[in-house]
């Protein structure tokens, strides 16, 4: 058995029959008039704990994790910038937070123009024609993206296979490509980190559908051959789909659209300062081109003498991605957002992210070569390859980046570069923050050279140390198990 | 251990040969590699397995190997302790931690796999 | 600018550490034909009091449930959302943190999603549950890719009474392969019809999908046809509302092999439809093909106990193509609310709910079936939500309703079609007060009589 007590959980703190929140003063019955067979018998096996003691064990959990507002996290293509506090303010407006899906649309004006009007933002933003804000997160709106080009290749009685992504691409790519009926074929990167063109042109044939590409890629590097790389695309009849996890390095310095991509997603909860809540929500936007604009999902907000309706009739969608309208909560922190920036603000956040990670990568260089060149957009790959001869890993590095009160940077990603920690510390981090991150990265390494032990056993300041991660997932222990 | 009647594949199985019946495994280094194994998906007895495809996958804590078929045949048996017990992956690879047993259709494909000298420079030993 | 923050001293410091004279040097990797050299068509920035100002004039253009008396279900419950839920998850600690990939510095996350698997674990009488879905509708597109791949298979059986717009859904979901959705007739109780089912039950059939309370409201028996799904060689995914879980059967009690469902019910907002959050729990045997993050129990190296995220090789980031889904970022705020909300009401306050839910929901079912020219559609037993048979179409109760300030429920013909003109889905949570059933009995009768004349 696995040994575990649970005492700590708030399953732990359960004692019989402590029973704090009431619903009703009204005495509720057991139902009168569902017959027997349909209802539950026994007890549910849920805990039983008081008001005092619910708000002190979540705040004893939150006091475990780290977080943006606590120090920097660096996580690369993760853009976790700060999120704005008037952003949850508008969210929480009973406006919006109390409006129901199946409210008649002249009730639901406000959030039809916040939909409506990011929608025109992000069109502006990509560069592209139409925009939809379905998909509940980037994964979806890549299946989106990819569900848009089989109905567009067979509307034009055309069969494709296949959906290329390069060797540096984010495992999403291939998964969404795998849901939606496609076959991937990844392929190499050049030497220089990038597309190579002649590796492109022996993997392109008319059984290709789409091309997915990062941009910046994930090693923070742009395709200098953009215009050529979609041009050969579209010459096989392919279409182009820009993965905008990274489009915190282009907003208001250029536009996938003009690239001539076909589609791309944005991140929400990336480039727009929502916050990542531990895992999501996010929003996964969907920007197209016109041709493409006819399949997008449905409802499409559409305004008619002033006013907004929601508009289910369109007989070459997809369909729909999601019960509603996806992810409003987020729209309204993404819209608010823009509102606060301008078109002046979203120029300087992407300069501001780039200088930032150009600063870092230079003040850590000497100790972390960067394989693909220091000069970088939003963010970097640095590799931890030279302390290996002090027998220590980047794994080590990262853990021990904790006991400086910092998250640790992504790790062993992409998979181009040995040892890799892929570096974003976004916009919104002042010089000093930056500063005493890459002076507790030199510092590391200067143990690793002294004292690789210390390494070896961080972290050691974090409420836990290192885990059996190995026992975990041969036997996981998922629940507590019922008494 | 005596590597004479083993053969080994660029994918890091070995297979022995009795009779013909072909038993097959992931070398030590491979094992090494891994790190700590913690579920292997077989195929089931009596499947037809096909030389150099997929025939099972081998899990880590953080990574995922293909198995490859190392010689074609079907699989007369499977390993039934490793579902409980894929720590004997690490543990004895040559040994206990063997994977599946497979009729060989072909003694040749055996034949034409690399003998342990071979490996062993394949792997910069 | 808004959120950045560098001096002036600042930027031209960290400049001349890189050798370079501006910004703009540094974006010299985009081809000139490619760069922006005009502002976006997008106004210019607002301080925090203007922004609010603006967002809070837009958010009065809406006319919301929260301020009117509201029937409105069909998926999406307003409950009342305690404070310590608020309060809670308004915390930047839970907020504002990342997937807990770091688990040393993450904690407090992985405990809650362990919590929350255990949460929907104890409801639905499954072993397993992972970390969240996108909404009920995915979690429920999810369930059934999950099951084509577990049993080879490539049809799914699913009910008329199914949540249409789980069905758009689960259409969009299946149409890059080569599945095929068949949907089985209601009973005119307004369950599946089980003689549909046994005729259309093959072995070409990768799963029996049941929703119970399904979009009528009314209540499923899948255990009079659980033998015989399993005897074709299918799985019986079953689609709840947790919030029914609190008296009705659980589906791990009925032989379902995966459960899906909607917690937005569970302490989150309406928020006009989004976002949400689905969970999925499954038998122990199909854990490995589950989709989502999933969090283990482990120690650390000093023996203390302590949370991972397990089972990773499943996902997209190392299984790539061969990943069980492409889900990666997913609804982990909204699960914490919910862990939170099941463990202040925890087993008394939840079965309260429960009960004081369907109490009202009776109650008002059967006073709008002594108005006059009004019945319930369907007689099979419902929890809280039902469907209303009206003497006029259902749009003019509606708006008739609407202009009263109460917003009456779905006119079903939103979905069903002319067929179901007269059919007004009507739905009750604990905010929904005796009086105003009083009031809104009132206006049905009125309406009636409108149409009369």
């Amino acid at each position: 058995m696995s040994g575990h007590d649970f005492s700590q959980t708030i399953y732990g703190k359960s004692r019989p029959g402590r029973h704090d929140y009431g619903i009703s003063s009204q005495p509720a019955d057991a139902p009168r008039d569902i017959p027997s067979e349909y209802l539950r018998s026994g007890r549910i096996g849920l805990p039983e704990v008081s008001e005092p003691q619910v708000m002190r064990h979540y705040i004893g959990l939150s006091t475990k994790n780290h977080h943006v507002d606590k120090d920097l996290f660096p996580l690369g293509s993760c853009t976790m910038k700060y999120n704005p506090k008037v952003n949850e303010d508008v969210a929480a407006m009973s406006g919006f937070a109390g409006l129901h899906p199946e409210q008649n649309d002249a009730d639901a004006q406000g959030a039809l123009r916040v939909m409506f009007g990011l929608e025109r933002e992000l069109a502006a933003i990509s560069g592209m024609d139409a925009v939809s804000v379905q998909p509940a997160a980037g994964a979806q709106g890549e299946m989106l993206g990819l569900l848009l080009a089989r109905a567009y290749f067979a509307d034009r009685g055309e069969t494709r296979h296949r959906v290329l992504v390069p060797d540096s691409a984010h495992g999403t790519n291939p998964a969404s490509a795998t849901v939606c009926g496609f076959e991937t074929q990844t392929f190499r990167s050049g030497k220089d980190g990038r597309v190579d063109l002649d590796v492109l042109k022996g993997v392109l044939d008319n059984d290709v559908a789409v091309l997915m590409l990062t941009v910046p890629n994930t090693l923070g590097l742009f395709e200098k051959n953009i215009g050529e790389i979609v041009d050969m695309v579209h010459r096989a009849g392919a279409l182009c789909y820009m993965d905008g996890a990274n489009m915190n390095a282009l907003m208001g310095q250029a536009r996938p659209g003009d690239f001539g991509f076909d589609m791309m997603h944005f991140n929400l909860h990336k480039t727009f300062s929502t916050p990542h809540g531990g895992g999501g929500p996010g929003s996964g936007p969907v920007a197209v081109k016109s041709h493409l604009e006819p399949f997008l999902p449905t409802p499409r907000v559409v305004e008619a003498n002033g006013a907004l309706r929601l508009e289910y009739n369109r007989p070459q969608s997809v369909g729909a991605l999601h019960s509603f309208y996806g992810n409003f909560g987020i729209y309204l922190r993404a819209y608010t957002y823009i509102m606060r920036l301008g078109s002046d603000g979203i120029r300087c956040a992407s300069s501001t992210a780039i200088l930032n990670a150009n600063y870092l990568a230079s003040r850590i260089v000497s100790k972390y070569p960067i394989p693909y060149g220091q000069r970088c957009m939003h963010e970097f790959v640095a590799t931890g390859e030279p302390l290996k001869k002090y027998g220590v890993r980047t794994l080590d590095v990262a853990k021990r980046l904790l006991d400086h009160g910092f998250y640790a940077p992504t790790v062993y990603f992409p998979l181009t570069v040995p040892e890799a920690l892929m570096v974003e510390p976004t916009e919104t981090e002042s010089r000093e923050t930056l500063d005493r991150f890459a002076d507790a990265l030199l510092a590391i390494a200067h143990e690793a050279e002294t004292s690789p032990d210390v390494l070896h056993s961080a972290p050691t300041e974090t409420p836990v140390r290192r885990l059996d991660e190995t026992t975990a997932n041969r036997s996981p222990v998922v629940t507590v198990p019922a008494a | 251990m005596d590597f004479k009647n083993i053969r080994f594949t660029k994918e890091h199985e070995w297979v022995r040969v009795e009779g013909d019946e072909a038993t097959i495994g992931i070398t030590d280094f491979a094992a090494g590699e891994l790190g700590d194994i913690v579920y292997v998906e077989l195929p089931k007895v009596g499947a037809a397995v096909k030389a150099t495809q997929s025939m099972g996958t081998i899990e880590a804590v953080k990574t995922v190997a293909d198995l490859f078929a190392p010689v074609s045949g079907s699989v007369s048996a499977v390993n039934p302790e490793l579902e409980q017990h894929p720590d004997l992956v690490n543990q004895d690879p040559f040994g206990n931690g063997w994977f599946v047993r497979v009729t060989l259709r072909d003694r040749k494909e055996f034949d034409a796999l690399m003998d342990h000298a071979a490996y062993q420079s394949m792997i910069g030993k | 600018m808004p959120y950045t923050y560098h001096t002036d001293e600042d930027r031209a410091a960290m400049l001349a550490a890189l050798g370079v004279t501006s910004e703009e040097e540094l974006l010299d990797v985009i081809p000139e034909k490619f760069r922006l050299r005009t502002l976006l068509p997008i106004e210019k920035g607002k301080t925090e009091p203007e922004t609010l100002r603006a967002m809070g004039a837009m958010s009065r253009t809406n006319r919301p449930a929260a301020h009117l008396v509201s029937y409105l279900g069909g998926g999406i419950y307003d409950h009342t959302v305690p404070s310590v839920v608020k309060n809670l998850t308004g915390r930047p600690e839970f907020a504002t943190a990342y997937t807990p990939y770091q688990p040393e510095a993450s904690q407090g996350t992985l405990q809650v999603i362990f919590e929350f698997q255990t949460h929907i674990s104890r409801l639905t009488r499954l072993p397993v549950a992972n970390a969240s879905m996108y909404d009920g509708a995915t979690a429920l597109a999810e369930a059934c890719l999950m099951a084509a791949k577990i049993t080879h298979r490539d049809v799914l059986l699913v009910p008329y009474a199914l949540n249409p717009r789980y069905l758009r859904v689960l259409k969009a979901y299946v149409s890059g392969q080569k599945i095929e959705i068949r949907t089985l007739g209601a009973s005119d109780a307004g369950d599946i019809d089980a003689a549909a089912l046994t005729k259309e039950l093959n072995e070409t059939v990768a799963a029996v999908v049941v929703q119970t309370p399904n979009y009528f409201g009314a209540l499923e028996r899948p255990w009079e046809f659980e033998a015989e799904v399993h005897a074709a060689g299918a799985l019986l995914v079953a689609s709840v509302d947790p919030i029914s879980l609190s008296l009705l059967r659980p589906p791990g009690e009925y032989g379902a092999d995966i459960a899906v469902g909607e917690c937005q019910p569970l302490g989150n907002d309406i928020a006009y439809g989004g976002p949400l959050v689905g969970f999925m729990a499954c038998k122990q045997e199909y854990i490995r093909q589950m989709p989502g993050r999933i969090v283990s129990a482990t120690y650390d190296v000093e023996g203390r106990e302590a949370f991972v995220l397990t089972l990773q090789t499943r996902e997209q980031h190392i299984r790539r193509e061969k990943a069980t889904s492409n889900i990666c970022t997913n609804q982990g705020l909204l699960a914490t609310r919910a862990t939170i909300y099941v463990s202040l009401l925890g087993e008394g306050g939840f079965t309260e709910l429960g009960r004081v839910c369907h109490q009202r929901a009776s109650k008002l079912a059967a006073a709008i079936a002594a108005c006059d020219g009004y019945s319930l559609r369907y007689r099979a037993p419902f929890f809280r939500e039902f469907v209303v048979a009206c003497p006029t179409d259902a749009q003019a109760v509606v708006d008739a309703a609407r202009r009263e300030g109460i917003l009456a429920g779905i006119p079903l013909e939103r979905y069903y079609g002319a067929s179901a003109r007269n059919l007004l889905l009507v739905a009750v949570t604990e905010k929904n007060q005796d009086e105003d059933a009083e009031k809104f009995c009132a206006v049905l009768k009125r309406a009636a009589l409108v149409k009369v004349g």
